[in-house]
């Protein structure tokens, strides 16, 4: 079964707040994330993986009167912003929920873990259920 | 070989081999994660080779000494880091030194098949890892198709099938058909693993899945080789024919756009009749002996369906009491909704709410999302519309399927404006 993990940051000033850390703790964070990823490919669960940009540059589109791009934003009202996300395959949603746990305690400033907020969310399939 | 597609036919040629040649060269030299990697690089070289050369006059046996040498070659490189550890093995190697000529006869046996079987379905390995060692080592399928078949990627795959191997190296199990005693229960495990990749495959099949493999098709391939090397067991038999007259409707089963078309609506004109006839000579064939398993029964439900005319001509009762025998073998939750409906379509969908209720009650059902389906579906042949639209709804709330939530948001829609029609 497929999980999205959908990894959710607060605004603040438009840039992530991970912008503005010192360089060790940035490697840090770096460094957790990249051993995350590997242990997610060694277990044979990898899907994919994408980080997006900061929020600064987020747009909302709404399709025009003649279907033209009307673009708006970025947002100060919103308070948190997608920053990026995981695809995994895994056995069971424990499995996504511990996968998630340990993304949510990447290291923040000083090495103490973030805790952020995972938002988890199974992938529909279009294979038939058994029966 | 006949006109078809030479690529093709070289292909099928070298799907079933390739188990067989994994199967002695395995009881030959012991090490099974090894000689897997050296006949998947051994079908890989033939593939690429034949086309040109031609299908050589031994295939099996060039399949064979092709997959010696690669072995050789990595013991070799295994051997040269091993002596750079200053670990000495010698005795290894002059057993694994042996090639024989590209000639030479390699006797397969029937056994080793079944035996590579029983490896890949092992119970220690998670269902997701049995089914890619299956369908690779015993199915002759690469990485690559069976990554596309899953939609991950091609690493991802290549790791879950190597974290199998380890698996199943860890746990010491030798290359031989398991004793009498743990034999059934084994068995249990390779037909279990069978049965999924068979679902795992019944989806709608058009356009955009070009490049994915069949796994229905290649579930039943698999199973009719497991029948082949087992005739005699009561399950085996049942699998297939319940593989073969269920995926008899699946062109009835899904519309254009592949949206689910229940039993109800379906064209009973496009199911497949000879799949229909093998199930059901299968099945009568194996009826008279031995003890019925759940396979078994499943199939014999499955082909009262195939036999009717219509809904309305099903054998409902016949139905109604395999799935009392059934239940009593196997009560999942599946089991328990599927004899709900024949209950009401026997004695009507007040006698299936009732049972719904009481199974509730006895907290069986564990919240199944199918349960609210299931009493959607009883609640609009009771007439009771606006409850049977709410179940509907709930039960599209929680399937992870995408056809099947469609269809249950559909199915609520339309009675929905029945309902506005009427006021």
């Amino acid at each position: 079964m497929k999980y999205l993990l959908m990894m959710h940051q607060p605004r603040g000033t438009g840039d992530y707040e991970i912008f503005s850390w010192s360089p060790e703790d940035f490697q840090a964070h770096i460094d957790y994330q990249n051993r995350l990823n590997q242990e997610i490919k060694a277990a044979g669960e990898w899907v994919d993986v994408l980080a997006l940009t900061p929020p600064r540059e987020a747009k909302q589109v709404r399709a025009g009167k003649n279907g033209e791009p009307i673009t708006d934003g970025p947002f100060p009202e919103a308070k948190e912003f997608l920053a990026g996300f995981w695809i995994v395959d895994v056995d069971s949603p424990e499995r996504a929920y511990e996968l998630a746990a340990k993304a949510s305690a990447a290291p923040g400033p000083g090495g103490a873990p973030l805790n952020m907020p995972i938002e988890v969310r199974q992938v529909m399939t279009a294979a038939a259920a058994a029966e | 070989m006949t006109g078809a597609d030479p690529a093709r036919s070289i292909e099928h040629l070298l799907r079933d081999l390739a188990p067989q040649v994994l199967g002695t060269l395995t009881r030959r030299h012991g090490d099974f994660a090894a000689a897997e990697d050296a006949v998947q690089e051994a079908l890989i070289a033939a593939a690429t080779q034949w086309p040109q050369s031609g299908i050589p006059v031994n295939p099996r046996g060039w399949l064979y000494h092709v997959a010696v040498r690669r072995l050789t070659d990595h013991l070799r490189s295994e051997m040269a880091r091993r002596r750079r550890e200053e670990v000495v093995a010698t005795e290894l190697w002059a057993e694994w030194a042996f090639v024989p000529a590209p000639e030479a006869e390699i006797e397969p046996v029937g056994d080793d098949t079944l035996t590579l079987l029983f490896m890949c379905c092992h119970p220690s390995l998670t269902p997701a890892s049995a089914i890619a060692l299956t369908l690779r080592a015993v199915g002759g399928l690469t990485t690559a198709e069976i990554a596309r078949a899953f939609f991950v990627p091609e690493a991802t795959m290549a790791q879950r099938i190597s974290r199998a191997k380890q698996t199943i190296r860890d746990s010491g199990v030798p290359f031989r058909l398991p004793d009498e005693l743990d034999r059934a229960e084994r068995l249990r495990s390779v037909l279990h693993v069978l049965y999924l990749i068979f679902n795992e495959g019944y989806t709608s099949s058009a356009g955009p899945q070009l490049y994915r493999p069949d796994l229905s098709t290649e579930a039943i391939r698999l199973t009719r080789l497991l029948h082949a090397l087992m005739p005699n067991d009561g399950e085996v038999v049942g699998l297939l024919a319940l593989m073969l007259l269920t995926d008899a409707r699946r062109a009835a089963r899904t519309g254009p756009s592949d949206e689910l078309i229940p039993l109800d609506e379906q064209d009973r004109a496009t199911w497949n009749r000879s799949m229909i006839e093998e199930g059901i000579a299968l099945l009568s064939a194996a009826l008279p002996g031995g003890s019925v398993g759940p396979y078994r029964l499943q199939a014999a439900i499955a082909a009262l369906h195939d036999e009717a005319a219509s809904i309305e001509d099903t054998d409902w009762p016949q139905i109604l009491a395999l799935y009392n025998l059934l239940e009593r073998m196997n009560g999942s939750p599946a089991v328990l909704l599927n004899r709900t409906i024949a209950l009401a379509m026997v004695h009507g969908p007040q006698a299936g709410l009732e049972r719904l209720e009481q199974l509730e009650d006895a907290g069986r059902l564990a919240g199944h999302y199918r349960v609210d389906a299931v009493r959607g579906h009883l609640l609009e042949r009771a007439g009771e519309r606006e409850q049977a639209i709410r179940h509907y709804r709930a039960a599209a709330e929680r399937t992870v399927n995408l056809p099947e939530r469609d269809y249950l948001l559909l199915r609520a829609g339309r009675l929905a404006s029945q309902a506005s029609d009427i006021r």
